[in-house]
């Protein structure tokens, strides 16, 4: 059975472990690690075979390095496919990857089928098509929460990579990498629970407000382009057309009206709630369960009795 | 410094939008078409750029001949001038076969600075400025928030999703912005009186030496099957709060089993 190649996000991440349930799929799973990673995951999640490169060529540089070897990985293996996570660089990973070989590429797919078919939600969620590369092999970039991980524990032989990367590879150094606030809360992306607030939160100090519902919940905090652009939250947590696309079980909308730009980023979630005390905010066009109301008092007492419950 | 902004004219993301029923391409005809917003926040750091440091800004758009109306708008918040490539053999493109054609186009242009949104409304796919750093063999720094100027020395806050990484890089490199970068200034009536006689240059394929069968529907690497709508979603139950709202709310989470 062919290889798969599965792009490994940094320390393992839970959309790693979705690639590897998809890549089951498709042929035999085989990681490709940058840096470091906890292998035995990935051996539990069907990996058969552990590729590592690391180093400062490839650690040190932005995206160009891990390309490369990725690149020379294809030419040796002849794999099935090559799945990567649809974030930032894994997209930029593809991209590269995709010029390198003149090979054709699929972005934020939710599945895909064994004949490397596969279904993308496009503009904002609100359509879906099916796709297939039509040259070279299928490199198809996969969103986070598209599959429950399940676990098939594999061998998981770890193959040490030699690193050969060109200086054209090094032309975009990574001074720092600077840690901002998420403390031990599930990435955006990928958590099963998100709890939003918008301009109704009114203040980055009433924002703590979101975060205990959502630390209650178990999940994420994401936040409106109207309240991070009042500067109440940082950019990273932004939901919707200029910020991140979420499709979790449940997603929570606090004091957001729910316009298209948001929706976009989270209208395939599973279960939609939203609290507003405008009764005509088109969130609650699609929230399966709303209340009409104001947030600073809905929210406290959901909070306590959430905690009465537990 | 000679900068080129990269323009690209996509179906308004607050109306509905569609694939077209025979190829399965974007659905322009009908569409109400706009300049898509995260260039904006490029043609802005640019223009900045420019009055700190001197030079020039150029548009570069690939697209239709409606697209020609993306570029007067680029270009009445103050750009020198515009590159238009447009040909009818390249509709239907695909990003690797787009990042050809636009990579010859700026071989033509010799930017020290490219400039670009981080993500286009209609694609979204993120994968044009690490293409075309593939192709011409520069630097590429993604995802900024945050750019400083240095001489030839560019360094820049990349977003990332656990915060932000420092990246530097020399100059010829190519730059895609978030919005979080700046706040794009409004085209002033003078601007706008500006831009309809500023020099915009259309180029042909054959202009750019690449040839009709790489690129459009035949020449691109992947291919749409089907095309669906998604169902609308409904609404669901809406209770008003009498002072019980937050209960009422987690017993429905309960009965969702999320608490």
């Amino acid at each position: 059975m062919a290889e798969v190649l599965v792009v490994v996000e940094a320390g393992v991440k839970k959309v790693t472990l979705e690639l590897l349930t998809i890549a089951r799929g498709l042929g035999s799973p085989s990681a490709v690690v940058f840096g470091e990673a906890d292998a035995g995951k990935l051996a539990e999640y069907g990996a058969e075979k552990i590729y590592v490169a690391d180093g400062d060529d490839v650690e040190g540089y932005l995206v160009a390095p891990k390309a490369t070897v990725l690149a020379d990985l294809v030419r040796e293996k002849q794999p099935a496919a090559v799945l990567l996570a649809s974030t930032q660089e894994g997209k930029e990973i593809a991209g590269r990857l995709a010029v390198k070989l003149d090979n054709g590429l699929l972005t934020d797919a939710v599945a895909v089928d064994a004949d490397g078919t596969a279904t993308q939600a496009i503009f904002a969620g609100s359509a879906t098509v099916k796709s297939k590369v039509t040259r070279g092999l299928p490199i198809v970039t996969i969103r986070p929460n598209s599959v429950t991980p399940s676990s098939s524990p594999a061998a998981g032989a770890v193959e040490q990579l030699t690193v050969a990367v060109s200086e054209a590879d090094k032309l975009a150094k990574v001074v720092e990498r600077v840690a901002e606030k998420k403390g031990s809360r599930p990435e955006l992306t990928e958590a099963s629970v998100v709890v939003s607030g918008g301009r109704g939160v009114a203040s980055a100090d009433n924002f703590k407000l979101v975060e205990e519902l959502a630390d209650l919940l178990g999940g994420a905090v994401g936040a409106s382009r109207a309240a991070v652009d009042s500067g109440f939250y940082p950019h990273q947590f932004q939901v919707g057309q200029t910020g991140k696309t979420v499709s979790p079980q449940l997603y929570v909308a606090l004091g957001i009206s729910g316009a298209i730009q948001h929706r976009a980023g989270m209208q395939t979630s599973k279960t939609i709630v939203a609290v507003n005390k405008d009764p005509e905010a088109p969130i609650f066009e699609l929230a399966d369960y709303g209340v009409v109301g104001d947030l600073f008092k809905v929210v406290p007492q959901a909070a306590d009795e959430i905690r009465k419950r537990k | 410094m000679n900068i080129v902004v990269l323009v690209k004219q996509v179906p308004d993301s607050g109306a509905s939008r569609a694939l077209g029923a025979g190829d399965f391409t974007v659905e322009r005809a009908s569409a109400n078409n706009v300049i898509n917003e995260m260039d904006e926040y490029a043609i802005e750091e640019a223009l900045k750029i420019k009055e700190a440091h001197g030079g020039e800004v150029t548009i570069l758009t690939m697209g239709p001949a409606t697209a020609s109306e993306a570029i007067r708008k680029a270009l009445s918040m103050g750009p020198d001038k515009a590159v238009h490539v447009q040909d009818d053999t390249l509709h239907g493109s695909c990003a690797v076969t787009t990042s050809k054609v636009l990579a010859a186009a700026l071989g033509t242009l010799n930017a020290d600075l490219v400039l670009c949104g981080a993500e286009s409304t209609d694609g979204r796919v993120q994968v044009m400025p690490h293409m075309l750093a593939e192709r011409l063999g520069i630097a590429a720094l993604t995802g900024a928030r945050k750019l400083t100027v240095d001489g030839s020395q560019l360094t820049a806050e990349r977003q990332t999703d656990e915060g932000y990484e420092v990246v530097t890089a020399a100059t010829p490199a190519i730059v895609s912005v978030w919005d979080t970068i700046n706040e794009p200034r409004y085209p002033s009536f003078k601007g706008i009186m500006a831009a309809k006689k500023k020099p915009v240059q259309t180029l042909a394929l054959a202009d750019l030496g690449v040839s009709a069968g790489e690129v459009g529907v035949a020449g691109s690497t992947s291919q749409v099957l089907e095309f669906a709508q998604r169902p609308e979603r409904t609404a669901g139950q809406k209770v008003t709060d009498s002072g019980d709202g937050g209960a009422q709310l987690v017993a429905y989470l309960a009965s969702e089993k999320f608490v």
